[in-house]
C-alpha cells in the first residue's frame, strides 16, 4: 500500500508549550484520515506544518513525494487547504467569490460553470448566489469557503475542523463530496469535532497534548473498547447521570442525546446495583442494558483517562 | 407573568428578502428553548430582533413585558448574549475580560469580586485568572464567553451557537452548566446544530428559511414527525444503498446516519425482509436493528421532505 503522507516524529514548541510532540503518522493514498482530539492537542499546528505555514522544530513530513522542508513549492500546487477561518471576500458575491477561486485554481472553463452549479446546490446557495459574502449567515459563510475549497480537485486536500456551524443536512452533503473527491483519487486530511464524521473516516488518530493517543479504523477502535457501556432511558436522567456519578464501581456517568451512558466495569454488579439506588430514589426506569459503544463514547473515554494521569 | 418571551407575527425583510416570515413562539420562564435549522432559516435575525438590535419589519417581540422595538434599552439588562463569534478581548486576562463586562453591565462595585468568584468556579476557571484568553483553548474559552454574559445575572440568556467547534468533553460540561442555570430560573434560548444537544430542550422551534414549521418538546415532535419505525443498517456500500431503500415500498425514506443508515419505515418492519432485500442486490448488511428515533432523524427527515417541495 501507498503512502501519500507521512509525518514522522515532527515536533513543534511555542515557548513552554509542545504543540506537536514527536507526532507520526501514515495516510494512504487515496483514503480519509481524520484528526480528532479535544482542544488545544495540536491539530492546526499540525496541518499548518504540513502546509508549510509553520516549520517543524524537528522531524518533517513527505507529501506525495516531497519534503515539506526542501519542497513546500512542489506540494503547493498539488494542495488544497482550507483553514479554520478562512476569509472570503466580503463585498463579492457568493457567485464572485467562487468565479475568483475558480480563476485562482486554474480550474478549466470547460468544468467551470457545471462545477459551480454543483457547489451551489449542495450548499444550498443557488437562491442567494446574489448575496454579498458579509449578508450570509454564519454557516452559509462557512459553506461558501468549504465550496471555494472544493471547487478544484487537488491530490491532497487539508482541511481543519470544515463543518462548524454547517447544519446537519449540509454536513452530510458536504461528505458526499468529500466521498467524491476520495474516489477521484484524492488524499483526504481532515480535523473535526463532530464523532459521527470521525466514524466515516478510513482512519482516525486521536489527539491529546501533541501526540497521538490511538490511530486505527473508526470499527477497530470501537471494537477494541475496553469496558461494559450502559444505556439507560429513564424518567429524570439528569438526575439519574448525577446519582449515578457518585457510586465507586461506576467508571463515568454521562448524557448522549436523550440517553444515559454508564461505563463500569462490571456490567451485572453495575445494573443491579443501579437499578437499586434509582429505586430508593425513585426515578422510574425505561430500560437498562450493555450496548456497543459509538466512537464519541470511547473518545469520551479515552481523553478522561489521559487526564486523569 | 408566564411566558418570559412572546414573539408575535414577527417579520424582518432585507429590500426584498423575507429571512423572518411572521414567526410566532413562546418562551415559558425557567424553560431552555433549542432554536432549530438549517443555515440561514433565520434564527440569528430573529435573535437580533429580540435583543433590539435591528428592527423588526412588522409584527411584536416581548421581552419580561417590555417590547423589543420601544423598550429595548430596559430589556437589555436583563438579557445575557453570547453570539456565534465569542466577543472576548483575546488580549485581556480572564480576570480582566470580567472585570470589563461588569463594568460594562454595570454591576455594583461591592458585589463584584464574589461575582466573579462565583463565575469562576461555575466555569471551571479557577487559577486561570491571570492567563491571557487568546492562549485558552476553546472550551475555556467558550465558558469564559458564558461567564461574562451573565455577570449581571440576567433572567434571561440568548445564547447563539455556543458550541460550535467544541469538543464533546467540553460541550458536556457546558450543557452541565446550562441546567445549572435553568434550575436557577434563568430562561434560555439557545441554537445549536448538534442534535444530541437539542435532545435537553424542554421546547424546541424549527425555523426552515423563516417560517416556523414545528413547535413542541422533543418527544411530542418525534412522535409527529417520525410517522413509523427508525431501523439502523450497517452496509458496505451506504450510498447505493440508500438509493436502493428509497426505491423500496415500505420505506418512506433513509439518510445517512453516523457511518451507518438510519431509514424511515412502516411501523412494525420485518427486520429479516429488509436484510434479505439488501443482499439479493449485492449489498453487505453487518448490522440491521430498530432504534427509537433521536431529534437528528426529525432534522433530516423534516429538511428533506421541504427541500424537495
Ligand atoms: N444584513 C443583511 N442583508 C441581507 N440579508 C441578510 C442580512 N442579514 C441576514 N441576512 C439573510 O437572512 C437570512 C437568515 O440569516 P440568519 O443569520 O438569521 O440565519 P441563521 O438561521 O442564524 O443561520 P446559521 O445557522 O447559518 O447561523 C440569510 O439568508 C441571510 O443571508
Ligand atoms: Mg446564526
Amino acid at each position: 500500500m501507498e503512502y501519500d503522507i507521512i509525518i514522522s516524529s515532527m515536533t513543534k514548541k511555542f515557548g513552554d508549550l509542545t504543540a506537536v510532540d514527536r507526532l507520526s503518522i501514515k495516510v494512504k493514498k487515496g483514503t480519509i484520515f481524520g484528526l480528532v482530539g479535544p482542544d488545544g492537542a495540536g491539530k492546526t499546528t499540525t496541518m499548518r506544518m504540513l502546509c508549510s505555514l509553520l516549520t517543524p522544530d524537528s522531524g518533517t513530513a513527505i507529501i506525495g513525494d516531497h519534503d515539506i522542508l526542501k519542497e513546500s513549492e512542489e506540494i503547493k500546487k498539488d494542495i488544497g487547504y482550507m483553514p479554520q477561518r478562512f476569509s472570503l471576500y466580503g463585498d463579492l458575491t457568493v457567485l464572485e467569490n467562487l468565479e475568483f477561486y475558480a480563476e485562482i485554481y486554474q480550474v478549466p472553463r470547460k468544468v467551470r460553470k457545471e462545477k459551480i452549479e454543483h457547489l451551489l446546490e449542495f450548499s444550498n446557495l443557488s437562491k442567494h448566489s446574489y448575496k454579498l459574502a458579509d449578508q450570509l449567515s454564519g454557516g452559509m459563510k462557512q459553506k461558501l469557503a468549504l465550496s471555494c475549497n472544493l471547487i478544484h480537485t487537488p491530490k491532497y486536500l487539508l482541511l481543519d475542523e470544515p463543518t462548524i456551524g454547517v447544519d446537519p443536512v449540509a454536513r452530510r452533503e458536504f461528505w458526499r463530496i468529500l466521498f467524491e473527491l476520495k474516489d477521484l483519487g484524492t488524499t483526504i486530511f481532515v480535523s473535526t469535532p463532530y464523532m459521527d464524521e470521525a466514524e466515516r473516516c478510513d482512519e482516525v488518530g486521536l489527539m491529546s497534548e501533541g501526540k497521538i493517543v490511538k490511530s486505527d479504523t473508526p470499527s477497530n477502535i470501537i471494537n477494541n473498547f475496553e469496558k461494559p457501556l450502559l444505556c439507560v432511558y429513564s424518567e429524570d436522567n439528569h438526575k439519574a447521570k448525577n446519582m449515578a456519578q457518585e457510586e465507586e464501581y461506576v467508571f463515568d456517568a454521562y448524557l448522549l442525546g436523550e440517553e444515559l451512558h454508564v461505563v463500569a466495569d462490571d456490567k451485572d454488579y453495575a445494573i443491579n446495583n443501579l437499578m437499586e439506588k434509582f429505586k430508593t430514589n425513585n426515578i422510574t426506569v425505561d430500560s437498562i442494558k450493555e450496548v456497543s459503544p459509538s466512537l464519541e463514547d470511547v473518545f469520551v473515554y479515552i481523553i478522561k483517562n489521559e487526564k486523569r494521569r | 407573568m408566564e411566558y418570559a418571551i412572546e414573539i408575535d407575527n414577527l417579520t424582518k425583510k432585507f429590500g426584498k428578502f423575507v429571512a423572518v416570515n411572521n414567526v410566532s413562539f413562546k418562551i415559558k420562564k425557567g424553560d431552555v428553548f433549542g432554536f432549530l435549522g438549517p443555515n440561514g432559516s433565520g434564527k440569528t435575525t430573529v435573535i437580533r430582533m429580540i435583543m433590539g438590535l435591528i428592527t423588526p419589519t412588522s409584527g411584536t417581540g416581548k421581552v419580561l413585558g417590555y417590547d423589543v422595538t420601544t423598550e429595548s434599552e430596559k430589556i437589555r439588562s436583563h438579557i445575557g448574549y453570547m453570539s456565534q463569534k465569542f466577543s472576548l478581548y483575546d488580549d485581556l486576562t480572564v480576570d480582566e475580560n470580567l472585570d470589563f463586562y461588569a463594568g460594562v453591565y454595570k454591576v455594583p462595585k461591592n458585589k463584584i469580586n464574589e461575582k466573579k468568584k462565583e463565575i469562576l468556579e461555575m466555569a471551571d476557571l479557577v487559577g486561570r485568572e491571570n492567563m491571557i484568553t487568546s492562549n485558552l483553548s476553546g472550551g475555556w474559552k467558550q465558558r469564559l464567553a458564558l461567564g461574562c454574559s451573565i455577570i449581571h445575572e440576567p433572567e434571561i440568556l440568548l445564547l447563539d451557537e455556543p458550541t460550535g467547534g467544541v469538543d464533546p468533553i467540553a460541550r458536556r460540561q457546558f450543557w452541565d452548566i446550562i441546567y445549572e442555570l435553568s434550575k436557577k430560573g434563568v430562561t434560555i434560548l439557545v441554537t445549536t446544530h448538534y442534535m444530541d444537544e437539542a435532545e435537553h430542550c424542554n421546547s424546541i422551534g424549527f425555523l426552515y428559511y423563516g417560517n416556523i414549521l414545528s413547535l413542541d418538546t422533543p418527544n411530542i415532535m418525534k412522535g409527529k414527525i417520525i410517522d413509523g419505525d427508525i431501523v439502523e443498517i450497517k452496509v458496505n456500500d451506504t450510498l447505493k444503498s440508500i438509493e436502493l431503500l428509497k426505491a423500496k415500498n415500505g420505506v418512506g425514506d433513509a439518510s445517512v446516519y453516523g457511518s451507518g443508515i438510519h431509514a424511515m419505515t412502516e411501523h412494525n418492519t420485518d427486520l429479516e425482509e429488509l436484510k434479505g432485500y439488501l443482499t439479493e442486490n449485492n449489498i453487505q448488511v453487518t448490522n440491521i436493528k430498530m432504534v427509537r428515533p433521536s431529534l437528528e432523524d426529525v432534522f433530516v427527515f423534516l429538511v428533506e421532505k421541504e427541500n424537495k417541495k
